[in-house]
């Protein structure tokens, strides 16, 4: 958060309404996502207690385990999870597209991909615990689960393991994208209430987001009191629709909230880069498709040191690639690197079209531009810039004094010996610049996994799905 | 009648547990609750008469679950307990003996507890595992009594606090947030046995920093121990306690005859007028954060007082620090807007407000 998100949330609290911090969407929003609002049993690590979920905010399905104790009910339930969530995950494999790679065999990426919509990072949380306790179960041998468990298991692994990497839109919490647009009243802390950050969005600020039994807790923990006063006596009863009932009672508002949600971003213009991102995305999934199709072993309980290092270096670099591309889409992004220098807009007041450097064969068109600007200039000359007018143009800082910063084009100009029209801004015309810049990193050099060196554990035993991860009690 | 006892009034103290303790060191710059706690005032009720009832609650599932593991661990002597102190602590198996303190009389526990940890640092090896014992700390000129799980003696002269948790660890990780209350609960336990080693003239070291987390294990019910170090909780813990002894400074600057009475009438209900209640709990200055809401009592009585002050508290600390010496909504939005001159040491904030103020604008118009 910057100071720039702080005043909105100053302006919020004036005005009593949520503020965008935000011009553009900056997730993909899928034509049919899943919406899963999962619950647990208190006072359990990974306890499922019923869910929500479905692509048609008319038709919801519910799934209750109505006596959360029974190992067997608790199976079915997973079972029946995996009889709504499989189908739906597969149905976007049938139709792919080729893609051709430098140095690599091509290969085959889904036109479209699945996606999962929580709540909140809770939810998240618990998708990633339920992926655990059925991604090593077995479907043969001693207790064996109903088919599709280990399946289910090892795609709801999936989906929370790409609702943490940054820029994904494969999975996600409701509550963190719209903060990601909106800025509330009130404190992150609470934002983490899906109902209170929908009300400051839309209606303004209200004391029933926090009572429960208006709007009942966005899960995957229920309400104290709902637990005391209707789902004990409820079960109690041992009566199956009488849970089933209840439960409906606290999932129902939730889901007209999360459709509420969805509306809310979906009308919002797309930023220009997500749609990149969500071809990241269907490659990544496409790719676990493939991983799954080849009989690949359920995902390790952890990584071993070069894969944990691996993943790590791959989710920074996805994070400054978000970081970058959400300032070069959206302006007001840009506007906090402006605040803190980094950047700078402003209006072309100057321009030397034809500055050439270098004699002979070696010389080369490098335009000169000057900008006057309000924004304070903390770049130091000889940085290298980016622009979002220009994508694909790199240029360097040459001055900034009193307002006027020179820079030089360096990249994109051809080899001409006069611009092409248009490649370089016109006088009058409104820039930004800034030294944020989506270079290439390249992936760190780690050594193979069966070369780990001692200091990290040395080289880890090969996983092998073992009998006992098969029948791990679940209780 | 001390000035701790006149702000409580006729309402009885309530006890300090360990949680309460460990939650003091949550917020320590709030004059209102070092006050109310030093006092021993029953905060849930205060805000329960106040019209602002606390949002905590547990559920019977998460009760029923927590005992039931409670249960499995110390069935048969501690016997599953014991074995995996053996293994995690290097316990000899011939020296473990089992005493529970509970067997004799509530209002003996406490000395029988002193007897017995007495007689284990003199005789070295006598006794290993005690089970239900009763600790006590002096907060602010109050005894409080503590009841921790259990505590386990080991050969080494070494005592380790047990503390046994219903939360599951998942391979090896457990919930960050849950894992930190432990050992902020569990430091109060160290301290409180240290004190009791101290007193009876023996070298309070022999209390490990170490304490051992009992959890259960995955999916499963089984229990899984864990070595956890809470040096840093009670260095900590004893900052805020030897602060609250200090309270008189904080009484001091309080208005005259100021009290938290709730007048309990006959049936032990307050009987305060609410009005009366809530100008005096104002008289105490609170400092208010949104992470409030998952520690004190109090707290949507401050908040909805930090909300009519328009206090920028309310955004939390990250909001608050960044606005730097800017208390109020409307101060900093009067900066923001260029409608107030800064006053001292405020330059630089107000130009910071007002360069994002202008760049929002040429954003979003």
């Amino acid at each position: 958060m910057s100071l720039l998100t702080s005043l909105a949330r100053l302006r919020a609290v004036e005005a009593g309404r949520a503020q965008p911090i935000a011009t553009v969407r900056h997730c993909h929003l899928s034509e049919r996502p899943m919406v899963f609002i999962p619950l647990k049993l208190a006072g359990e690590a990974a306890a499922p207690l019923a869910a929500m979920l479905g692509t048609d905010r008319d038709a919801p399905r519910l799934l209750v385990v109505t006596q959360p104790r029974n190992r067997d009910l608790r199976f079915a339930w997973a079972a029946e999870l995996a009889g709504v969530l499989v189908p739906y995950v597969e149905s976007f494999l049938g139709s792919t597209e080729t893609v051709e790679r430098r140095n690599a065999d091509p290969y085959e990426r889904a036109l479209d991909a699945p996606q999962l919509l929580l709540p909140n990072r809770a939810g998240v949380a618990f998708t990633r615990l339920l992926g655990r306790s059925t991604r090593f179960r077995r479907t043969d041998g001693p207790y064996p689960v109903p088919q599709g468990v280990p399946l289910l298991g090892r795609w709801l692994t999936y989906f929370a393991e790409r609702a943490a990497y940054p820029g994904s839109s494969l999975a996600m919490a409701a509550t963190e994208e719209l903060a990601r647009h909106w800025a509330s009243g009130q404190s992150a802390l609470e934002d983490a209430n899906l109902a209170a950050l929908v009300a400051w969005i839309t209606t303004g600020p209200s004391d029933e987001a926090e009572d429960p039994l208006v709007w009942p807790p966005a899960g995957p923990a229920t309400d104290p009191g709902f637990d005391a006063e209707v789902l004990a006596p409820a079960m109690e009863s041992e009566s199956a629709e009488r849970v089933t009932e209840a439960l409906r009672t606290q999932l129902a508002p939730t889901w007209r909230l999360m459709w509420q949600a969805v509306d809310l971003l979906r009308a919002l213009e797309p930023g220009a880069g997500v749609a990149q991102r969500w071809e990241q995305d269907r490659a990544s999934f496409s790719g676990m498709a493939a991983q799954i199709e080849e009989g690949a072993p359920p995902q390790a309980r952890r990584d071993g040191a070069v894969a944990a290092a691996a993943r790590l270096a791959r989710m920074e670099r996805a994070q400054a690639a978000y970081d970058v591309q959400r300032a070069y889409d959206d302006p007001l992004v840009m506007a906090e690197y402006r605040l803190t220098g980094e950047a700078f807009a402003g209006e072309v007041v100057e321009t030397v079209p034809d500055n050439t450097e270098g004699e002979g064969r070696s010389r080369k068109l490098r335009p000169l531009v000057v900008v006057k600007t309000d924004d304070p200039v903390r770049i130091p000359p000889g940085t290298s810039l980016g622009t979002p007018q220009r994508r694909g143009q790199g240029a360097e800082l040459v001055s900034a004094d009193g307002g006027l910063v020179t820079l030089k084009i360096t990249k994109g100009m051809g080899r001409g010996r006069t611009p092409t029209p248009g490649a370089v801004p016109e006088p009058g015309e409104r820039v930004c610049y800034t030294s944020l810049t989506d270079d290439f990193q390249g992936a760190p050099a780690l050594p193979e996994a069966e070369a780990t060196p001692w200091t990290h554990g040395g080289p880890p035993p090969a996983y092998v799905p073992a009998d006992e991860d098969a029948v791990e009690e679940w209780s | 009648m001390n000035r701790l006892d006149a702000l409580r009034g006729t309402t009885p103290p309530k006890p300090h547990d360990a949680r309460a303790i460990a939650a003091l060191a949550a917020n320590p710059g709030c004059t209102r609750r070092a006050l109310m706690d030093g006092a021993g005032i029953d905060k849930g009720a205060a805000a329960r008469h106040l019209g602002f009832p606390a949002p905590f609650g547990q559920s019977p599932f998460a009760i029923t679950r927590g005992n039931a593991f409670e249960a499995l661990v110390k069935a048969d002597g501690c016997a599953e307990l014991l074995r995996m102190l053996r293994e995690l602590l290097g316990l000899p198996i011939a020296e473990v003996a089992y005493h529970d303190v509970e067997n004799v009389g509530a209002h003996l526990r406490h000395t029988h507890t002193r007897a017995l940890i007495d007689r284990a640092v003199r005789e070295e090896d006598a006794g290993t595992v005690y089970d239900h014992p009763l600790f006590t700390l002096e907060i602010a000129g109050h005894t409080a009594y503590l009841e921790p799980d259990v505590v386990a003696f080991q050969l080494g002269g070494r005592f380790h606090i047990v503390e046994i948790k219903s939360f599951a660890v998942i391979d090896g990780q457990a919930d960050p947030a849950a894992a930190a209350a432990a050992a902020r609960q569990a430091a109060v336990y160290v301290l409180a046995l240290r004190g009791l080693l101290e007193e009876l003239g023996h070298d309070p070291l022999r209390v490990s920093h170490e304490v051992v987390l009992v959890c259960p294990e995955n999916f499963a019910n089984r229990p899984v121990a864990t070595l956890v170090d809470v040096r840093r909780q009670l260095a900590v813990l004893r900052r805020q306690l030897a602060r609250m002894t200090d309270l008189d400074r904080l009484i001091d600057a309080l208005p005259d005859g100021l009290t938290f009475d709730l007048m309990p009438d006959e049936d032990g209900l307050p009987s305060r007028p609410v009005a009366e209640l809530a100008d005096a709990v104002r008289g105490a200055a609170a400092r208010y954060a949104p992470d409030c809401l998952s520690t004190c009592d109090l707290c949507f009585f401050c908040r909805d007082e930090a909300r009519q002050e328009g206090a920028s508290d309310l955004l939390g600390r990250h909001v608050r620090d960044e606005l730097g010496g800017v208390a109020s909504v409307g101060e900093a939005l009067a900066l923001a807007d260029g409608a107030r001159a800064p006053a001292e040491g405020q330059e630089e904030i107000a130009r910071l407000l007002r360069g994002a103020e202008r760049l929002r604008r040429e954003c979003l118009t």
